[in-house]
């Protein structure tokens, strides 16, 4: 069994076990909340000079630049927390323009009474997964909030990175023959979470797939700087990126039923809750469109990448039926894959 | 998985088609009355497939879209009460009433929550003895046992405040009520395995035998369904009208005993108003005397909440086959899958609601 | 309609004074009653519908659907088409 990453790295002692009102009023407690929690696990020469801002060296070309904020329950999930989530999330959304991320900041928004072993394990993890990115955290926030004003902890990050010269990548790019790449199995992340909600009595095996996409970007850049079109298929999962895809480039998608990967656990759970993997978020996977000459080499370069083990070419771009997703099915009828009109949740019928 | 896979393999499908084919020799009409059919026959292109000959109407669909607007707005006007706390499976929530629907309720600060089972909405009612715990039980005959055992359980362990919204809705009177209609086209049945599973299939051989309409009953992957296609164009062709069991790894005959006795002991029947059908005499289930107390309806006094179902809606003589979704005038106006008005587009796999998305596709 | 799908008994509990039991479906396991099917054995198949076993798996119904379709298949791979035998997962 793992240990805990707490066990091996103690919770900082400070003069309160939970987060107060008073550490996000800006005095004495938070300048020890900020120096033992979160400091020492964020380190670098930027952030260590505690200014109000961070001063960046600017390397030349443009920059990808993106934000999100992070909600999820529980805050804990087989698999990651809102820390590592938090990270991989805004590093992925970066590097699918195919800029390297090189930066971010992390805003913090805490309920009053969090206790610090909490935090301390959510900043642990999200000091891990920005080591395993490559990323700085350059700078942060932190408010506190009157219990019930929010839930345990809200995370917002901004990061950015700059686009080499040469590359476009782009929703509004795919052309007819493109092939579409799926980097590996889907809606691990969205059924783990949902998995592990109180009252719906599982017990799951399912873990979510939260991880940093940039590194399989490099190796697919690696094969060539013509992909066509490049996103994570979190939110809405993979349904909705591919919809939006058709939408902004004005082509139709056609996928091939049953070369979709989903593992076993999470397909026994989609079954039972009635739930269409299609539809489901992802963390850490990617989606690639790419001209069909080079379909093949980049397939083998994402395989080569442990987070693209199990890729493969789930479909082509088409110039039937422009605007909308098609998946053929194994008798040879064709389903259409709309978008969701909201969010997924148990059915019995 | 072991007993799905199996059931889905492409390759035997095809070759239940191809029989399909050789036996069609003439055109059939053949409901399947259950959504999770239609859900099936539409997921895996089963209606693009077959031959040309046969016409597959999609039946009534799931309770959640035949729950009628009244309820709906029932369970809102409770939901919104403060010191209740607002269970449902997760398909009602999305289900607009007249003016909102629950999302709505829980946004304005009702707590509306979601259960998989009615036994999670036991456990919310044990654990906030002080506040009243409303479970909204839907669902045709397959659901009735679950919802029946939860009544039961509180009333033995005296979970006073606990109580049910019952839309309970039956499908043997449904479907005589579309055959006895003189426009009836529909020739053939897909009976709905699952709700065997629980009632068994007694109930359908009068209506057999009285109607002449072969009735087979089905399972939901796509080989039980091309089976029960199969089966039933086969009686067709041959003249027959029996009920069939295509089923029978889940379904018995006389279906599932000791959820029947609880059903009868919680639930009797009555007639209940359909979403965009209208009222079917004794097509539902209240809950018994014996267990009043549990009635969320009696409980929180909303029986005086009436809403009638929008006019201009023709769901009814679309579920019949007699009529397309686009001779409605509210047809992708007023009545679109965002805001529908019938149960036809409530369903995504209901007949209005997949001629609105294949709209997009015809050129194809 | 009526989503149900086939899980295998792993284990038997009481809950509340109900009979409970922990379903396996593919790894995921999730927790039904198991009320209505006093019959059942660990290691059998169950069908569950929101959160209740409404029917023991008859797996002697279900071989016997299987061989009918290896007929079919054995019929059609005579006939030259060349389907492949069933695979059965485990
Ligand atoms: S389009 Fe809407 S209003 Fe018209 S029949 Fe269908 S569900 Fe009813």
């Amino acid at each position: 069994m793992d240990f805990p990453e707490s066990l091996s790295c103690p919770v900082p002692i400070l003069s309160h076990d939970t987060v107060q009102l008073a550490h996000g009023a800006g005095g004495k407690l938070s300048n020890e909340m900020i120096d033992k929690i979160f400091l020492p696990r964020f380190t670098n020469t930027t952030l260590e000079k505690m200014e109000d801002q961070a001063i960046l060296e600017n390397p030349g070309g443009r920059i990808a630049f993106s934000t999100d904020t992070f909600v999820v329950d529980p805050i804990f999930f087989p698999g990651g927390d809102i820390g590592d989530l938090a990270i991989n999330g805004t590093v992925n959304d970066v590097a699918m323009s195919g800029a390297q991320p090189l930066y971010l900041s992390a805003g913090f928004i805490l309920e009053e009474g969090l206790p610090f072993e909490t935090l301390h394990r959510i900043v642990l993890s999200m000091e891990k997964a920005a080591n395993i990115a490559g990323i700085q955290i350059v700078a942060g926030d932190t408010k506190v909030v009157n219990r019930g004003s929010c839930d345990k902890l809200f995370i917002n990050t901004t990061g950015f990175g700059f686009v080499p010269d040469g590359i476009n990548i782009s929703a509004s790019n795919l052309k007819a023959g493109d092939k579409i790449i799926l980097s590996g199995t889907l809606a691990d992340h969205g059924m783990a979470v949902m998995t592990s909600r109180e009252g719906l009595s599982f017990q799951s095996t399912v873990k979510s797939d939260t991880a940093g996409l940039n590194h399989m970007v490099n190796d697919m850049l690696a094969v060539s700087h013509d992909i066509h079109a490049l996103r994570d298929p979190t939110r809405g999962g993979l349904a909705t990126t591919l919809n939006e895809f058709a939408a902004t480039s004005n082509v139709g998608i056609q996928l091939e039923d049953g070369k979709i990967p989903v593992k076993d656990d999470v397909r026994g759970a989609c079954e039972l809750l009635g739930i269409d993997p299609l539809y489901v978020a992802n963390e850490g996977k990617l989606v690639a469109v790419v001209p069909p000459e080079i379909a093949d080499t980049m397939l083998a370069a994402m395989q080569n990448n442990p987070l693209g083990a199990n890729a493969v070419i789930i479909g082509e771009v088409t110039d039937n039926h422009p605007g909308v997703v098609a998946l053929r099915m194994g008798l040879g009828g064709n389903r259409i894959v709309d978008m969701t009109v909201g969010e997924q949740l148990p059915r019995i019928c | 998985m072991k007993y799905l896979d199996e059931f889905r393999d492409p390759k035997i499908a095809k070759k239940i088609l191809d029989e399909i084919h050789q036996v069609t020799t003439q055109p059939w009409v053949i409901m399947e009355i259950c959504g999770g059919q239609t859900h099936s026959i539409i997921r895996n292109g089963i209606d693009q497939v077959l031959p040309k000959e046969i016409e597959l109407v999609h039946g009534p669909g799931c309770p959640v879209c035949v729950t009628p607007l009244e309820i709906i707005d029932k369970a809102i006007e409770i939901a919104g009460r403060p010191n209740v706390i607002f269970t449902s499976f997760g398909d009602m929530l999305r289900v607009p009433g007249s003016k909102k629907d629950l999302f709505m309720v829980r946004s304005e600060g009702g707590d509306v929550r979601t259960v998989f089972s009615p036994l999670e909405s036991l456990k919310i009612a044990r654990e906030n003895p002080d506040k009243e715990v409303v479970f909204f039980a839907v669902g045709f005959e397959t659901t009735a046992p679950g919802n029946a055992m939860a009544v039961a359980q509180a009333a033995k362990e005296g979970l006073s405040n606990f109580s049910e919204l019952v839309s309970h809705v039956l499908v043997p009177p449904a479907m005589e009520a579309l055959l006895s209609s003189s426009t009836n086209r529909v020739q053939g049945y897909l009976a709905a395995g699952h709700v065997c599973t629980v009632m068994g299939w007694e109930e359908y051989t009068p209506i057999a035998k009285k109607y002449e309409v072969p009735i087979v009953i089905t399972g939901f992957e796509p080989l039980d369904v091309l089976d029960g296609i199969l089966h039933t164009v086969k009686q067709l062709e041959a003249g027959t009208f029996e009920v069939e069991n295509r089923y029978a790894r889940i379904v018995e005959e006389g279906g599932n005993k000791p959820a029947q006795v609880l059903i009868q002991d919680v639930f009797e029947v009555a007639d209940r108003k359909w979403r965009g059908i209208g009222e079917i005499p004794v097509s539902g289930f209240r809950i018994t005397e014996k267990y009043r107390q549990y009635d969320a309806e009696l409980k929180f006094d909303v029986g005086e909440i009436k809403t009638d179902e929008p006019e201009e809606c023709i769901s009814g003589v679309i579920l019949q086959g007699l009529k397309k979704p686009h001779d409605c005038p509210a047809f992708g106006k007023t009545c679109t899958p965002q805001n529908p008005l019938g149960a036809t587009m409530v369903s995504s796999e209901g007949a209005c609601a997949a001629y609105y998305k294949y709209q997009r596709i015809k050129a194809d | 309609m009526c989503l149900a799908v086939p899980g295998k008994l792993l284990e038997v509990f009481d809950e509340n004074g109900l009979k409970m039991g922990n379903i396996d479906f593919a790894g995921s396991v999730s927790k039904a009653c198991l009320e209505y099917v006093p019959e059942i054995e660990v290691g059998q198949y169950t069908i569950v519908h929101a959160g209740f076993a409404l029917s023991v798996l008859n797996e002697k119904e279900a071989q016997e659907t299987f061989d009918a379709w290896d007929e079919v298949i054995d019929a059609a791979n005579k006939d030259g088409i060349g389907l492949e035998k069933l695979e059965r997962p485990d």
